[in-house]
């Protein structure tokens, strides 16, 4: 256990301001110079089922989620029964008094899978709960804090103060007042904290109002309650580094409109919607000054369609015209999508997919975690036509992905895929600001007049296989496109020679992708070159992995990482040169079957030796994964580990 | 120059079956494009899949030949990103109004300022002759093993409940007239549609050229042939919305038209409203600058690379140290 973090998890249910809560309780941290890595988990549910935010603080940067809780703040009975043995000896739980005697059996949404597993390990835990108290009361021997609060007494101390008794508008306060309650058992400042609740509701004062007193409140009961009981206190400290707090979502969508998309589409879908609805409250954006002449603002149209069939299709249609154009969806969405994709291919479009992954097949676990769709993604639709794949595995990747995406596909004229999982698209985390002087627009072969005066050949036959390409509307020029195999100018032919050399054409561009994109953008590496276990993932896990391997290391292991960041075209000689000279390899992803291994051997011919998967739904945390690299390192481990963590 | 019906054709051989309605409506849209003098680089045709989807092919102008049933949202996605294009969406029958009827209906929310010609033969041509949506109850063209199951969808009053604000029928053998309802399609402010009466001589033996023209009704009188289409505009008929107030009577004596068949099918403008804003005039509500700097228009980067776009006030928000 990395003992210099501490970890906040607050829980409610959906609906009662778990999110504010957790917001607030981020930025405060930020604010006062630690580290935050906060992971959002809920069900598929607008109102009532449990949901929660586990925040990792620290004074350095964090970017995984562990398995233990310090402080566990909660809402309702629910939060307590899911999470009470989270809770690491000497933490704490907050609870509203008032749920004490509630009795386990008769909380509602409680599922049976659940109660089920609850009753074995409780019995094996020998603990023997009916009630919520006695829950609480067995933790307490384990050296674990109760701060049993009375919620509604204190809420209506608030009411009184400023004259408010409807109790809806009260109980919205509950929230903040644990959040109080939390801060204050930390013996946090409070000045940071009101900071955050002025920043978060900004634009509702009567709530800032209100949501001060509910501080005041909590901080003066910690102090006559449970004055210095709690052991762990969260001290702020001095940093110079300009750090944003982020979302997944909120680093794809700025990179983005870096990046120059000036059209997005989507239908709405779980977990990829928040990026649209945040790029459609920001569909005017500033310019920079003495770019283009007088111009100040900039904009992007984002379209809501009507099917998620329509936005793909849609997308290609707004970037034949000549505008950066991409759409965000989720598994489901790109499942029927599949179709324009093909289309895409076959016509040569630049249009970008923002692939939120979460758990599969079918509606699967609407909103979990999963790495599911790395072979679909790669092999979707009927045919064989070039894309790329790449895959982010932090926040700060998504940015800087999300700009290079639209390069690669005006560049090498073909549809970009950009996964996303779901665990980095709704997680929060702080990290340095992107820097934007890095992004470069390279928007290849694409001309704006053609003055030539031979024929406009969409599908010119060259030595590369791109054509110069010319947007719909361009003067002295016209082309035809077709999702029938075509000639030069993009009419239908059936002509054995020239289909053979359209696909030629079209297929030698993936070579020219795998020639031409540096390394650099295609894997990152960590740790030292030579190691006795070498790791192989993509997406999410990273933040886990490199965790664990820092712990690894400094008990004096040593362990190497290779993330693949393009998946297609694969970057397969240096992955094999990679893999040939390492030690032990390991495979670790988040699906059933390893899709990642399957490709390697499909590519390499290398098999790995170990698999260290999770397709529960919740992503990896650290503490799991360095449990599951240590085994394998002493020699322990069955060639395949799948990790059970998570509540 | 001007511009002569002739220069908007290709070198591409027209494979349609001889007597096609198809060669009239491709026809009929070269004149009124040539009509309209509209130079081939602002025009963009856009097909789904089937016989009318060959199109764009014959038609010197962009040609964006797409896939079954989305034409709309390939030339919805191009008009947004640049407003200055002549769209014109070509769909089927079959296309159109059952595997895209979805983007039909709610195309028809948009009001986006397109033309949509629909090929309405009653048939999957393509695939040898299958019913399509439009085909009436129980027909049994000749290419169908059993009579019609389904009945026929009448795209008109689809049209009419689904918000398009243009709304007409041709005929594929009236060449003449049917430019001219796509002339006023393309020249009205908004979503306009324009169903084509288009006997397919191959697999509909019943709704044929012979029967649109009545030549099984002969008039004693005059011992001519009494056609079953009349024109809507030669009956005094009025559809032009010209403000709220006259909406719903529209909509209305529309209607009414729109479920004649049979023995009277009328051709001609069922509807027409331009008194609602466009989709354009809705996003520059929005964004006022959408219609000088569309999309399409907008310059995004610099010539060393370097983006246009400025984070500094969005990054802003989320800065915390």
């Amino acid at each position: 256990m990395a003992s210099q973090d501490f970890v906040w998890m607050i829980g409610g249910p959906q609906g009662s301001g778990v999110d504010s809560a957790a917001n607030i309780f981020a930025r405060a941290c930020c604010y006062g110079g630690l580290h935050v890595y906060g992971e959002r988990e809920y069900h598929s549910n607008i109102k009532g089922l449990h949901s929660y935010f586990h925040m990792r603080i620290s004074k350095r940067e964090v970017r995984s989620r562990v398995d233990f809780v310090n402080l566990l703040c909660t809402f309702d009975a629910e939060s307590v029964v899911r999470h009470v043995w989270d809770v690491a000896p000497k933490g704490g739980i907050i609870c509203d008094e008032a749920i004490l005697n509630t009795k386990i059996m008769n909380i509602p949404t409680l599922p049976p899978p659940f109660l089920a597993e609850f009753q074995k390990t409780a019995e094996k835990k020998e603990v023997e709960a009916r009630t919520v108290s006695d829950l609480l009361k067995d933790a307490e021997r384990t050296n674990v804090r109760i701060y049993a609060v009375p919620y509604m007494e204190l809420l209506k101390d608030i009411a009184k103060q400023i004259d408010e008794e409807r109790l809806s508008k009260l109980t919205r306060m509950i929230n903040v007042l644990s959040l109080g309650i939390s801060f204050g058992l930390l013996d946090f400042d409070k000045a940071m904290v009101k900071k955050a609740v002025s920043m978060v509701f900004a634009k509702k004062p009567r709530i800032i109002v209100m949501n001060m007193l509910a501080l005041d409140k909590a901080y003066e009961y910690v102090e006559q309650e449970f004055g210095g009981d709690f052991g762990y206190k969260l001290e702020t400290v001095q940093t110079d580094e300009k750090r944003i707090l982020v979302s997944g979502f909120e680093a794809v969508a700025l990179g983005k409109l870096l990046g120059g998309c000036r059209v997005q589409t989507y239908y709405p879908i779980t977990p990829a919607a928040d990026e649209s609805v945040y790029l459609e409250a920001n569909e005017i954006f500033d310019l920079v000054q003495g770019t283009s002449g007088e111009e100040k603002e900039g904009s992007i149209v984002v379209m809501q369609t009507e099917d998620e069939i329509a936005a793909i299709n849609m997308a290609s249609g707004a970037a034949l015209a000549g505008a950066r154009t991409a759409t965000s969806t989720s598994g489901p969405g790109f499942s029927l999508m599949v179709e324009g994709l093909g289309w895409a291919g076959m016509n040569e479009v630049p249009v970008v997919i923002n692939y939120y992954q979460r758990g599969a097949p079918s509606t699967g676990l609407p909103t979990r975690h999963g790495q599911d769709d790395l072979k679909f993604a790669i092999h979707a639709s009927h045919g064989e036509f070039p894309r790329i794949v790449l895959a982010s595995g932090d926040t700060e990747e998504c940015f800087y992905d999300a700009i290079r995406a639209f390069n690669y596909a005006e560049k090498y004229q073909m549809p970009v895929i950009h996964l996303i999982d779901k665990a980095i698209a709704n997680s929060t985390r702080s990290c340095k600001i992107f820097d934007t002087s890095r992004a470069k627009i390279d928007r290849g072969q694409l001309r704006f007049q053609w003055e030539k005066t031979d024929r406009y050949k969409r599908f010119e036959f060259t030595e590369s296989g791109i054509s110069p390409r010319i947007p719909l509307g361009t003067p002295n020029a016209v082309f035809w496109n077709t999702g029938n195999e075509h000639d030069e100018f993009g009419h239908t032919s059936e002509e054995p020679l020239n289909r053979t050399r359209m696909m030629e054409k079209r297929m030698r561009k993936l070579e020219l992708v795998d020639r031409e994109i540096p390394i650099e953008e295609r894997v990152s590496f960590f740790g030292a070159p030579e190691a006795s276990v070498t790791i192989v993932s993509w997406g999410s896990p990273k933040g886990a992995i490199l965790d664990a391997m820092k712990r690894l290391s400094q008990e004096g292991w040593k362990v190497n990482f290779l993330q693949i960041r393009m998946v297609h075209p694969f970057p397969k000689e240096h992955v094999s040169e990679v893999l040939n000279r390492a030690g032990k390899r390991i495979d670790v992803e988040m699906n059933y079957s390893g899709q990642l291994a399957s490709i390697i051997r499909e590519q390499t011919g290398v098999v790995m030796d170990n698999y260290v998967l999770k397709y529960s739904g919740l992503p990896m945390s650290s503490d799991e994964v360095y449990n599951a690299i240590k085994l394998i390192l002493q020699e322990k481990a069955p060639k395949r580990q799948v990790l059970p963590h998570g509540s | 120059m001007a511009l002569k019906m002739t220069d908007y054709r290709t070198k591409v051989f027209v494979d349609w079956c001889p007597g096609c309605g198809d060669y009239g409506i491709l026809a009929a849209l070269q004149m009124t494009l040539a009509e309209l003098q509209l130079p081939h680089y602002k025009v963009a045709v856009f097909s789904g899949i089937g016989c009318h989807a060959k199109m764009p092919h014959f038609i010197n102008a962009y040609g964006i030949h797409t896939l079954h049933g989305r034409t709309l949202p390939f030339a919805i996605g191009a008009k947004l990103a640049n407003p200055e294009l002549e769209v014109i969406a070509v769909g089927g029958d079959g296309d159109g109004l059952g595997i895209g009827v979805g983007h039909f209906v709610n195309t028809g929310r948009r009001n986006i300022d397109i033309t949509y010609l629909i090929h309405d033969n009653g048939v999957y041509g393509l695939t040898k002759g299958q019913a399509s949506p439009t085909l009436k109850l129980g027909l049994q063209t000749k290419s169908l093993p059993k009579p019609n199951i389904n009945d026929g969808i009448n795209p008109i009053a689809l049209a009419l409940t689904s918000g398009y604000t243009f709304i007409a029928r041709g005929y594929a053998y009236d060449v003449r007239h049917l430019k001219e309802m796509i002339k006023k399609g393309m020249q009205h402010r908004g979503l306009a549609l324009i169903v084509v009466l288009q006997p397919c001589p191959t697999y509909n033996d019943i709704n044929t050229k012979e029967w649109y023209s009545g030549e099984d009704r002969m008039d004693p009188a005059t011992g001519k042939a009494v056609s079953r289409l009349y024109k809507l505009e030669e009956t005094g008929y009025d559809p032009v919305v010209r403000g709220p107030e006259e909406e719903m009577s529209k909509i209305v004596s529309a209607f009414e038209r729109a479920r004649e068949w049979g023995d009277r099918i009328p051709i001609g403008v069922f509807y027409q409203n331009e008194t609602l804003p466009t989709y354009e005039d809705r996003i520059s509500k929005r964004i006022p600058h959408y219609g000088q700097k569309p999309p399409a228009k907008q310059k995004i980067c610099k010539d060393d690379g370097a983006p246009t776009a400025n984070l500094a006030a969005l990054l802003e928000e989320l800065i915390v140290t």
